[in-house]
């Protein structure tokens, strides 16, 4: 299993034709995705050709998801069409639509997720997507550097995910979300975590966050409320400077707020294990996935344990056992 | 990028929003004759782009032209929190009857914008919601709908304003919505004795993003590496360490930071990242040519760590880039030890061109805890 994004999913690409469009068409068709259109404005009724499969291009995504049964559109419209790309998408009703494209402006992304109001999940912008291993691939995750597995991952950063799913590469993921490192996204933390918990082909949880907003923090309180899969975390971003946006437009530290110290913090007190450098991170999941596991489908539901936001993880551990 | 207040009050100029008489001066000359042009006892402001100048003594009264060039002259090069006053705003003194304070923005948490409006101003805001939060009216704003005549007219009675402030509370929506604002704010909006709103400061946050559509001309351009680094397309942010930081991917540069910081030790106490750089996905030979050749430029760095994961790029293609970038440089490529480590995709490929490549100044260590402490040792000297 996986959440969001299946085999059976039929993906439409926005802004095929363009060459980042055209690049990781190729790619997500490489990873197994079944991608079945490509939408851009003024070129309906052309096809593009992949070698092993050719893919037609529509006008709209009214038209290509009527024509085609699309159900998930990955958009790649540079940043000045996106906010209009993406409206479209809604209006169309896709019920996923991830946005790569970054530099989106922020006026653009409230918007779109307003009007998106629960109907359309969007996941992004500014994000590398989202890939089931062995399933499919929305975005831009390079889908050979890990395996189909039962870990689930959620993070803001692109980099930091290739990165885990590289060094749990022989464990594997059931699914590796990038929600994106912007003020306003349209998939949150809480989002995936509540997802994973419910997908019975997820074991445990890796989050990684960075400086920025309190999404982290409202993801702890979500934790200690909700999920008893094991999670274990990272945040990036311990020697930033206040006030100095460090890459993402939404990794910034503002007067004492959006500090990882207090992520950490906020983590470590509902008991996530918290990793210093990604590699312990790593090191982290290995050892919560060999002390036992909440078995999926049945125990973890059972069982849930009582617990106010204080619960130590190994208090967790014990009474899941 | 934040506005400084006088930049900020131009815009709300732009947009109908009553604002104190006066402009910006470099110099006590020109202080001297906008107080003169004035004509009325005048305000002297220290343009930073931070809060408590007048704790700071950043704001000085002045009566006349004389004593608006004199403080000026104080106020000039004057330090606040490490921003320094290049400028000062002159204005003509606007006494308050009452100070309020409102704000739009752009609210983070829940993806959405948010009015926040008080009758009571003049205070730092997160000190009144630390001392009185009921006193601090927050609506959520439909970002489709928008703050019409009624919705302003609703958030001035529920926060205590006078009636004829919806007009001014609207006239900030727009501000916010028509320049891309992610924070507008007034702090504090008046209400003079003879009843008129008049916004006494102002603070407003543009997004970077939204550059395309408007026609702003803020940028301050110097010869700062940041700026330099800019001009190049790169993503660069100067700390105070020695060890220079390049790799590809805004997480995993801000996480080797901290891997890097994290590394010291008694022995390696000064070996602190000396920036950010995210040269992004590609790396390509020139990319990485023109973020080697910044992080050079730094004379405070004493080792280099470049930190790059193979994703979509497979590692032999980003060592290529690698080994090309370091011919780029030339001589300057040889001056200060540079640590790579490559991971992911085809590593094993691209650590073998590098080793092949025998550039006398790189090292490889193949893991990112142990690359991030071999280049704090060297940058210590250890």
């Amino acid at each position: 299993m996986a959440i969001f994004l299946t085999k059976d999913s039929r993906v439409l690409v926005q802004g095929m034709t363009g060459a980042e469009g055209t690049r990781h068409t190729s790619r997500m068709l490489a990873a197994g995705t079944d991608v079945v259109a490509g939408v851009t404005p003024g070129k309906g009724g052309r096809s593009v050709d992949f070698g092993e499969r050719t893919v037609p291009v529509f006008g709209s995504v009214a038209e290509a998801m009527a024509e085609t049964g699309a159900d998930v559109s990955v958009v790649f419209v540079p940043p000045r069409f996106t906010g209009g790309a993406v409206e479209e998408a809604v209006a169309a009703g896709v019920p996923l639509c991830v946005v790569i494209t970054e530099g989106v402006p922020v006026h653009d992304a409230v918007r779109f997720r307003a009007l998106a109001n629960g109907r359309t999940r969007i996941i992004g912008p500014n994000c590398p997507g989202l890939i089931s291993p062995g399933q499919s691939s929305a975005g831009i995750i390079p889908a050979d550097i890990t395996s189909a597995g039962r870990i689930g991952l959620v993070s803001k950063s692109g980099t930091l995910t290739y990165q885990l799913m590289y060094e749990l590469r022989d464990l594997g993921f059931s699914t590796a979300v990038g929600i994106g490192g912007d003020p306003v996204v349209g998939t949150t933390h809480i989002d995936c975590l509540r997802a994973f918990q419910d997908d019975p082909g997820t074991d445990a949880i890796v989050m990684i966050g960075e400086i920025g907003g309190d999404a982290e923090e409202r993801a702890a309180a979500f934790i200690a409320e909700h999920v008893t899969k094991p999670v274990v975390a990272y945040v990036a971003g311990f020697t930033a400077p206040e006030g100095k946006t460090m890459g993402h437009a939404g990794a910034i530290v503002s007067g004492s707020s959006g500090t990882a110290q207090a992520k950490k913090e906020a983590l470590e007190a509902v008991g996530v294990r918290v990793g210093r450098t990604p590699s312990e991170t790593a090191r982290l999941m290995r050892s919560a996935l060999s002390e036992g596991v909440p078995s999926s489908g049945g125990a973890a539901g059972a069982e849930r344990p009582e617990r106010g936001k204080a619960a130590a993880y190994g208090d967790r551990a014990r009474l899941t056992e | 990028m934040d506005l400084y207040e006088y930049q900020a009050k131009e815009l709300f100029g732009r947009h109908g929003i009553p604002v104190p008489a006066g402009r910006v001066a470099a110099t006590p000359a020109e202080a001297r004759e906008i107080a003169a042009e004035l004509n009325a006892p005048v305000v002297i402001k220290a343009q930073v782009k931070t809060g408590g100048r007048g704790k700071a003594g950043g704001i000085r009264p002045a009566a006349g032209p004389v004593s608006a060039e004199q403080e000026a002259a104080r106020v000039l090069g004057m330090d606040i929190k490490g921003h320094v006053a290049r400028r000062v705003l002159v204005e003509a003194a606007t006494v308050p009857f009452e100070e309020y304070y409102a704000a739009f923005l752009v609210d983070r948490t829940e993806g959405g914008f948010l009015a926040m409006v008080s009758g009571q101003g003049g205070m730092e805001i997160e000190e009144l919601a630390a001392t009185d939060p009921d006193a601090i009216v927050k609506l959520p704003i439909d970002p489709v709908t928008g703050v019409d005549a009624d919705t302003a007219r609703l958030l001035a009675a529920k926060s205590g304003l006078p009636e004829q402030a919806a007009d001014t509370l609207e006239k900030l929506w727009r501000v916010l919505v028509e320049e891309d604002a992610l924070l507008v704010e007034v702090n504090p909006l008046i209400c003079t004795t003879d009843q008129h709103i008049v916004a006494l400061d102002g603070k407003v946050t543009l997004d970077d993003n939204a550059y395309f559509r408007h026609a702003w001309e803020y940028a301050e351009r110097t010869d700062s590496l940041e700026d330099r680094a800019r001009a190049k397309g790169l993503n660069y942010v100067k700390l105070d360490g020695r060890v220079g930081v390049i790799g590809n991917g805004a997480g995993l540069v801000m996480s080797t930071l901290d891997v890097v910081a994290a590394s010291r030790s008694e022995a390696i106490s000064r070996a602190a990242p000396a920036n950010f750089l995210d040269i992004g996905g590609g790396a390509s030979a020139q990319v990485m040519a023109d973020g080697l050749e910044i992080i050079l430029a730094d004379p405070d760095v004493r080792s280099v760590l470049v930190n790059v994961f193979g994703g979509i790029t497979a590692c032999d293609a980003v060592a290529n880039g690698i080994v090309t970038a370091l011919e780029l440089l030339g001589e300057r490529g040889h001056a200060r030890p540079i640590v790579v480590r490559l991971d992911g995709n085809n590593a094993e490929v691209g650590r073998r061109i590098l080793s092949e490549a025998r550039h006398p100044a790189v090292r490889q260590v193949s893991t990112m805890d142990g690359a991030a402490e071999t280049a704090a040792r060297l940058a210590a000297g250890a």
